[in-house]
């Protein structure tokens, strides 16, 4: 049983226990583990621990909540009050955090079970989790392959059975892109919905929180768990959840869904990817939809915009990592010496490289020419959304250029593995909402994921469309 | 757009950005970030000079939580974290130029 929705219903009735699902889930860690390595920290004695706890209140007929004894796998640069949180840095190695994520309160009020904390690009820059300081994590369908990024350690251990849902963040494609590439279901949620309270931040006006699962049924009772409002965060949006699971079981009769030309048939785009998308448009045509092809012409500088604004704000937000308060400290000689020797010694390659990056573009002389150019890039990327969406409820595109590629094939230039995100870029840019679900396999027989697009708070309409994709997909043969 | 990328600028930045790098980084940085400066051309050739910039996808203003008393963060918790504590403070190096 790996249903997150089969499980919590049959431990909140009593019939089955949160301790036997945690065994299964551990059991199959000890085994595969070693060669996956999703996990910077598995929190075994926690888990078993937590699991009796839940068992503890189903016997005293308490109910422990939607998911009761569900285990759950977390990015680790969600901040875990007593458990060490890494980011997959040097310089935050052992830090051990003085506060929970507002998420983890949330999982763990309905019942959650943690069971580990996962790898990732440090500080969540990058496409592949090869630039994790702890090593790479290899992905579950073919180890020779990337399982994407950067939240590469969350899908994997989904994809691999050792845990029912993982939570990652998403800044540029970094939960939808991995899922893609391991043939599992990953939502970026509207900005704002869900609370970055104990986020470690990387770039502020595009990170959001987001789950990985199995089923689109499954991610969307997590998403509807960890979404609305939170004081703690004057970034969250005014809303009490973000109702995915609204308009399941549903179906697409009579929705409009709008196919992105600039994205699916893109240069650059695989042509066993752009095959299993117009598949994915015909399945959602034959279940009643109105499938056209249309234009969003900016997502195009998409990609350009991305790489000047991320590492902006990312340069400001990593100035905090100064070996002050708390990480890393080298010794110096006075303060500048010191803060020069920690950073230089606690930051990986591709760190340093988008500090850099951000710094030169925010820099005096070079400001309009980078950075203000990219924002009003950025406008007029949310403004071709708002055209596409006066004629389209959704929109479909590839999530991924291509289906996992091997370990090493990328690392040696930064550009091109960048070239990863062209499809998942544009929705942060505007803070839309996308999801990612598997649809059928590359000629390698590795997954392939198909991307829904929605306006800002429209998860409703883009897990319909979501369910009914992940049918098509299951009555082809080709997803799971 | 702008002059392509000297390894003075790299030098530069990465001083401001407080990391020190071996003549070797320079070299390989000074390529790298280029190369990622040159792909962005493509926005710099846009004419766009009448559209607003966008810094936040949907800007919340005047944003409060209740003015309520409530616990902070641990001291002890907060100081066990730190590189180096004295009497209850973050302890760092010198910061003037005088002896230590």
């Amino acid at each position: 049983m790996t249903s997150v929705v089969e499980i919590a219903a049959a431990v909140r009735r009593g019939e089955l226990s949160a301790a036997a699902i945690i065994e299964q889930h551990l059991a199959r860690i000890d085994k595969d583990e070693v060669d996956i390595h999703a996990f910077n920290l598995v929190m075994a004695d926690h888990a078993r621990a937590r699991a009796a706890e839940v068992d503890g209140m189903v016997a005293r007929g308490e109910d422990p909540g939607a998911l009761a004894g569900v285990p759950v796998a977390l990015k680790d640069l969600i901040c875990t009050r007593g458990t060490p949180t890494t980011c997959s840095s040097r310089i935050l190695e052992g830090w051990v955090p003085p506060y929970d994520a507002t998420v983890v309160s949330r999982l763990t009020a309905a019942g959650a079970v943690f069971v580990g904390k996962t790898n990732m690009d440090e500080f969540a820059m990058g496409s592949s989790t090869e630039n994790s300081a702890f090593g790479p994590t290899r992905n579950p369908r073919d180890l020779s392959r990337v399982p994407g990024g950067s939240s590469g350690g969350s899908a994997a251990a989904v994809a691999a059975g050792f845990a029912a849902i993982a939570l990652g963040s998403d800044t540029g494609g970094s939960i939808r892109q991995p899922a893609a590439l391991c043939g599992v279901v990953g939502v970026k949620p509207t900005y704002g919905m869900v609370s970055r309270y104990g986020l470690v931040a990387f770039a502020s006006s595009l990170d959001q929180i987001g789950p990985f699962a199995t089923s689109v049924a499954d991610a969307a009772l997590a998403l509807d768990t960890i979404s609305g409002h939170d004081e703690a965060d004057s970034t969250s949006i005014p809303t009490d959840s973000a109702r995915a699971r609204e308009n399941l079981g549903r179906g697409v009769d009579g929705l409009r869904v709008g196919v992105i030309a600039e994205l699916a048939g893109a240069e650059g785009i695989a042509p066993d990817v752009a095959a299993r998308i117009r598949e994915a448009a015909e399945a959602l045509s034959a279940a009643g939809a109105k499938v056209e092809e249309t234009s969003v012409p900016a997502v195009r500088y998409g990609l350009s915009a991305y790489y000047m604004i991320a590492p902006a704000e990312a340069s400001s937000n990593l100035a905090r990592y100064d070996g002050v308060r708390y990480g890393l400290r080298k010794p110096g000689a006075d303060i500048t010496e010191m803060y020069m020797a920690t950073r230089s010694a606690g930051f990986g390659p591709e760190v340093k490289r988008r500090i850099m990056l951000g710094t030169y573009v925010l820099s005096a002389g070079y400001y309009d020419a980078y950075y203000g150019k990219s924002q009003r890039v950025r406008t007029l990327i949310i403004r071709d959304f708002e055209e596409a969406y006066r004629s389209f409820d959704v929109l479909l595109s590839p999530t991924a250029p291509t289906t996992a590629f091997e370990l090493g094939a990328k690392t040696s230039d930064p550009l091109t593995m960048y070239l990863s995100d062209i499809c998942t870029i544009p929705s942060n840019l505007a803070g839309h909402p996308a999801i990612s679900v598997p649809f059928g396999t590359g000629d390698d027989g590795l997954p392939v994921g198909a991307q829904v697009l929605a306006p800002a708070a429209g998860e409703p309409v883009m897990f319909q469309v979501a369910e009914v994709l992940e049918a098509a997909a299951a009555a082809k043969g080709g997803g799971r | 757009m702008a002059q392509p990328l000297s390894k003075d600028d790299v030098a530069h930045v990465a001083r401001l950005a407080r990391l020190s790098l071996s003549s070797e980084e320079l070299e390989r940085y000074t390529t790298q970030l280029a190369s990622v400066l040159e792909h962005a051309a493509d926005i710099g050739a846009l004419d766009i000079e009448g559209v607003p910039p966008t810094a936040h996808p949907f800007p919340l203003t005047n944003v409060f939580r209740q003015d309520v008393p409530r616990p902070c963060l641990d001291r002890d918790e907060v100081l066990s974290q730190a590189p180096e504590v004295e009497d209850d403070r973050f302890r760092i190096p010198r910061i003037l130029g005088e002896a230590p």
